[in-house]
């Protein structure tokens, strides 16, 4: 096995033997990312000097017997939806491209700390919201298994570097699958903790109430790895949980006993493809015959889960958003344009002595934040903010928010009761695997159905993990979705490690 | 009665600044008049990431105001977002409460020691917390519209209180605001400094007209902008007017079709309000829960500290002072006006000079005068409560009379020394009586015409004695030498 096809801590168990050092790691990804990214595009930015000027600095401070932060010198991408102090960070949108924070998000600092080096940073579709990263305003990203195909998203590029040898590890975010789905797509493994489990500050917001940061890896222990060190208690966001953070690669290899596993019946329905329902039954005998009973159940709210979250994400994004107004930060119209076009539309209505119109023209303002955002913003950005300011308007609020409020707490009723009976749901990531790339990019809601199986966790505000399971006929990865209680990560970890202790689908490499 | 045909009918939402260090999402100051742009922080001006984490003093404040403004605390509250545009609102959304407000259903008692109006007890309505928004500066000098924007306030934790359209006059507008704003200080809620906006007034106004079909009310006005107690009083008179003539010239009333309500602003200059939204559409403000912060539970055991807590109110000292010392409405009102160290002072100086009436009147009169005079507060002023006591036991004792005790007190204040000292200085000792009897008969006896006229039934001839007893001696005591000398002359 080549250097970067090994999972994380295996490399980091020959760092901290020095059997190898960070800059030859950092040299090693930075080649394949020079051979490969031309074609996976997975990066939005890479400073290859800086990262390997701090793995020269780790390095040196191993040579010289110095305490190591945890991730003592291994490369990590970051999601572009991290705030890093003095890189440009975008969210892959144009309203940001020329925004440079002043801070790191807490989770880049938590790394920082743990002497990560940074290796770059990923594209993802704007603002998060997609299922296959070509709402990117800058440029798509491919899937290593099938550069014709969608790495999934919004954490397309996270998952893709992973899948194509570029980093050993990466942080994703998840509102409502992101990163899970693309983990199922691209072969990789992907976590999703609990809401409050990870601090959200300095990650730009999305839907805030759904959000959660993530790592990605090959194996389960790499995303213990990477959760372990980002996990935890933040004062500065009062949504973070105040529990302590186990140590979940130290309890990883211990097997779990009297495993019990929900089946929803919901999750097999029409529209999920019978080769990932296959992958899907077998893995579930893989873990019978680890001595796991399984049972079958319903969630009966969770046909509700596209609906609810599609009020909900979008009511919150129309609010977040709400400050990329070309006023303080970030892109702004060009602004003679803009007062020579008004001063022109003026005349002409003066012109033609049309009072109405002319009382209703902007003021500069009103169409600096009009052309601002008009231009600022793709697509897909602009049809949730739409969606969400029409559900949180007056006379709306009350039947689609308030609803959907409602519905939520129905479907983490569903959990909640599940988990009454099971240790976990298990199930598909996704309905099918990875698309073409432009397949679904006209059918807003085609799209939006990738999320079936993903979107309800978030919901309920708890952990999920996606973990490779099989591959289709034409090659295409496959992910096997477990879901557990609240801050059950650990035992989720140890469940996904059992399963990558028994199978092997997770060591399989594209060939690029 | 009043002497126009309808009544005032005034709300008012009052917005007032915490007096706490940091703002009320993050640790940036909120010290008044700082460079531009040097208190903010990624939290404050909405930077992409950031998050806010509510501030326990700003909440702990916030109770205490409502609490002293007898509002009931519900257990459960939480955040809001009202969401606008505007250049100083850099996150599109000010975070404040809408439909569970961490108060509501208060009232604040109101009273006139002029007896102008009848005490009564003013509804508040909901007291909420929220966070101020940046200040947009705008220079359009040379003809070229420029607009700065400083965010240093952005993020100040400011307590919204809004009072039940209970208020009838402009009288009643003023006692509410003194009321309030005194109220908050003691507390030390707020410094409610009208000139560095930590209180700003909004007023909604109407009045009811008195016909022969009944009341008529007029559309709601909402007045914004005032900026000072004056403002508003002027503000009032002049829009209940202007709703009487418009009335009269339209007939207009409120609910009308076609009628809203309208936001006007006060020109001072001129006199007059202006029309500042004509619109027919209300905003929408989108309000939602916050997703970033967490709802705060306030239990009843919180409550009843905080209550427990509580520093004495304005009403309940001026309640104490009338009946523990005696003195009046009018009096204890102005001493409990200017602060809570003023009646400290005051109580000292009535319990040292053994007169609650006297101590009153020294610190009221004299007292009150030097400070306007010398633009001097409390803590300037050099004669501590010990001193002044002092001087009043003098005169109650009737060791000096009261204008030379005016003089002492004169020294006393310029040369910060005690009334002993004053006294001595000024040449004042109490005159032994066999002295004022020498005096008075010396006298009695230079001056015939007086005695005859005394004789003859006119007492108040007497008075001129006085005045001569007085050049032979300064500190004779008018009314020992008025009594000395009758009796001499009656003896005659």
């Amino acid at each position: 096995m080549s250097l970067t096809d090994r999972p994380a801590t295996d490399l980091l168990r020959d760092l901290s033997a020095r059997k190898i050092s960070s800059v030859e790691l950092v040299k090693a990804y930075a080649e394949r990312i020079r051979r490969f990214d031309g074609q996976i595009k997975a990066f939005l930015h890479l400073d290859i000097d800086a990262a390997l000027a701090k793995a020269r600095e780790i390095d040196a401070r191993r040579a010289a017997g110095q305490p190591m932060g945890k991730l003592g010198g291994l490369p990590v991408a970051i999601k572009d939806v991290l705030c890093t102090q003095g890189i440009r960070t975008t969210c892959a949108s144009k309203i940001l491209e020329n925004f440079v924070p002043p801070y790191d998000a807490t989770v880049v600092r938590k790394l920082k700390e743990a002497d990560a080096v940074i290796i770059g940073k990923t594209n993802m579709d704007e603002f998060a919201m997609g299922g296959s990263t070509e709402n990117s305003a800058y440029f798509k990203t491919t899937n290593p298994w099938d550069t014709s195909r969608v790495p999934g998203g919004s954490s397309g590029g996270a998952a893709a570097c992973l899948a194509a040898g570029m980093a050993p590890l990466s942080i994703g975010t998840d509102t409502g699958g992101s990163i899970r789905q693309p983990a199922a797509f691209c072969g990789v493994t992907g976590l999703k903790p609990t809401y409050g489990r990870v601090s959200r500050y300095g990650l730009v917001a999305f839907a805030s109430s759904l959000d959660q940061i993530g790592p990605l890896g090959h194996t389960a222990e790499d995303c213990a790895l990477l959760l372990e060190t980002i996990a935890g208690h933040d004062p500065r966001d009062s949504t973070s949980a105040d529990l302590p953070v186990p140590q979940y690669t130290a309890s990883l290899s211990q097997p779990l006993q009297g495993l019990k596993l929900g089946l929803v019946r919901e999750h097999f329905g029409p529209g999920l493809d019978s080769e990932i329902e296959a992958a899907v039954r077998e893995a579930v005998k893989d873990y019978q015959s680890l001595g796991a009973t399984v049972k079958e159940l319903s969630m009966p709210h969770s046909k509700y889960g596209i609906a609810t979250y599609y009020i909900i994400a979008p009511s919150e994004a129309s609010s977040n958003l709400a400050r990329y107004d070309g006023v303080h930060y970030g892109y702004r119209t060009d602004e003679k344009a803009m007062l020579d076009e008004l001063a022109a539309k003026q005349k002409q209505l003066e012109s033609a002595q049309d009072a109405k119109k002319l009382a209703q023209l902007d003021t500069p303002l009103i169409r600096l934040y009009r052309k601002t955002r008009a231009e600022g913003f793709g697509p897909e950005v602009k049809r949730r903010i739409m969606l969400g300011t029409y559900t949180l308007s007056a006379g709306y609020y009350d039947a689609y928010y308030l609803k959907a409020l409602k519905v939520r707490r129905l479907i983490r009723q569903d959990y909640d009761k599940a988990f009454e009976e099971v240790d976990f749901v298990v199930g598909p990531t996704t309905p099918s695997p990875a698309f073409k790339l432009g397949e679904k990019t006209d059918d807003p809601l085609a799209m939006y159905l990738e999320d079936l199986y993903t979107v309800t966790l978030n919901l309920a505000g708890l952990g999920g993990i996606s973990v490779p399971c099989g591959f289709t006929k034409s090659g295409l990865p496959i992910g096997l979705q477990l879901q557990c209680r609240p801050f059950d990560e650990e035992r989720l970890l140890q469940a996904a490690a059992m399963y990558q202790r028994a199978t092997d689908w997770h060591t399989k490499r594209p060939s690029l | 009665m009043p002497d126009h045909p309808y009544d005032l009918i005034v709300g008012l939402e009052t917005h007032v600044q915490l007096l706490t260090d940091s703002k009320l999402f993050c640790g940036c100051s909120t010290a008044f008049g700082a460079p531009p742009n040097t208190q903010t922080c990624p939290v404050c001006i909405g930077l992409p990431g950031s998050l806010p984490v509510m501030n326990r003093e700003a909440f702990r404040l916030g109770l205490v105001a409502a609490i002293a403004l007898n509002c009931e605390i519900p257990q459960f509250t939480k955040w809001d977002r009202k969401q606008y545009y505007y250049p100083d609102l850099p996150k599109g959304y000010q975070i404040s409460q809408y439909d569970l407000p961490m108060s509501q259903k208060g009232w604040l008692e109101i009273s006139d020691p002029k007896g102008r109006f009848a005490a009564k007890k003013v509804g508040i309505i909901r007291a909420h917390l929220e966070e101020d928004a940046g200040k947009s500066l705008h220079d359009e000098a040379a003809g070229k519209a420029d607009s700065r924007i400083d965010l240093n306030r952005t993020g100040t934790p400011l307590l919204e209180i809004v009072s039940a359209p209970d208020i009838r006059s402009t009288e009643e507008t003023r006692a509410y605001l003194t009321e309030l704003k005194l109220l908050l200080t003691y507390l030390n809620v707020s410094d409610c400094n009208m000139q560095e906006g930590s209180l700003r007034v909004d007023a909604n106004v109407n009045i009811h007209i008195h016909t022969p079909q009944g009341k008529i009310a007029t559309p709601i006005v909402e007045i914004k902008n005032l900026n000072s107690f004056r403002f508003i009083e002027r503000a009032l008179a002049y829009e209940a007017k202007r709703q009487f003539d418009a009335w009269q010239e339209t007939g207009r009333k409120m609910g009308d079709p076609g009628t809203f309500k309208q936001t006007r602003g006060w020109d001072d200059a001129e006199g007059v309000t202006f029309s500042q939204r004509e619109k027919e559409e209300s905003s929408d403000y989108r309000y939602f829960p916050d997703p970033d912060l967490c709802p705060v539970r306030t239990p009843t055991a919180e409550v009843q500290k905080v209550r427990g807590g509580l520093a004495e109110l304005p009403a309940a000292i001026r309640h104490r002072l009338e009946k523990s010392h005696g003195i009046t409405p009018y009096d204890s009102d102005v001493i409990v006006a200017q602060g809570r160290p003023l009646v400290d002072y005051y109580e000292e100086v009535a319990r040292i000079g053994g007169d609650g009436k006297k101590a009153a009147n020294w610190v009221t009169q004299e007292l009150l005068r030097v400070l306007n005079e010398r633009n001097w507060s409390l803590a300037q002023f050099p004669l501590t409560a010990a001193a002044l006591g002092e001087l009043v036991k003098l005169v109650v004792a009737g060791e000096i009379e009261i204008t030379r005790a005016k003089e002492v007190f004169n020294d006393m204040v310029a040369h910060k020394r005690s009334a002993g000292e004053s006294m001595a200085a000024l040449g004042i000792a109490k005159v032994d009586t066999s002295e004022l009897e020498a005096i008075c008969r010396e006298i009695v006896a230079a001056n015939p015409k007086i005695v005859a006229d005394v004789k003859a039934g006119k007492q108040q001839a007497v008075g001129a004695l006085v005045g001569q007893a007085k050049k032979k001696n300064p500190n004779a005591n008018p009314n020992d030498v008025r009594r000395i000398c009758l009796e001499i002359i009656g003896g005659m």
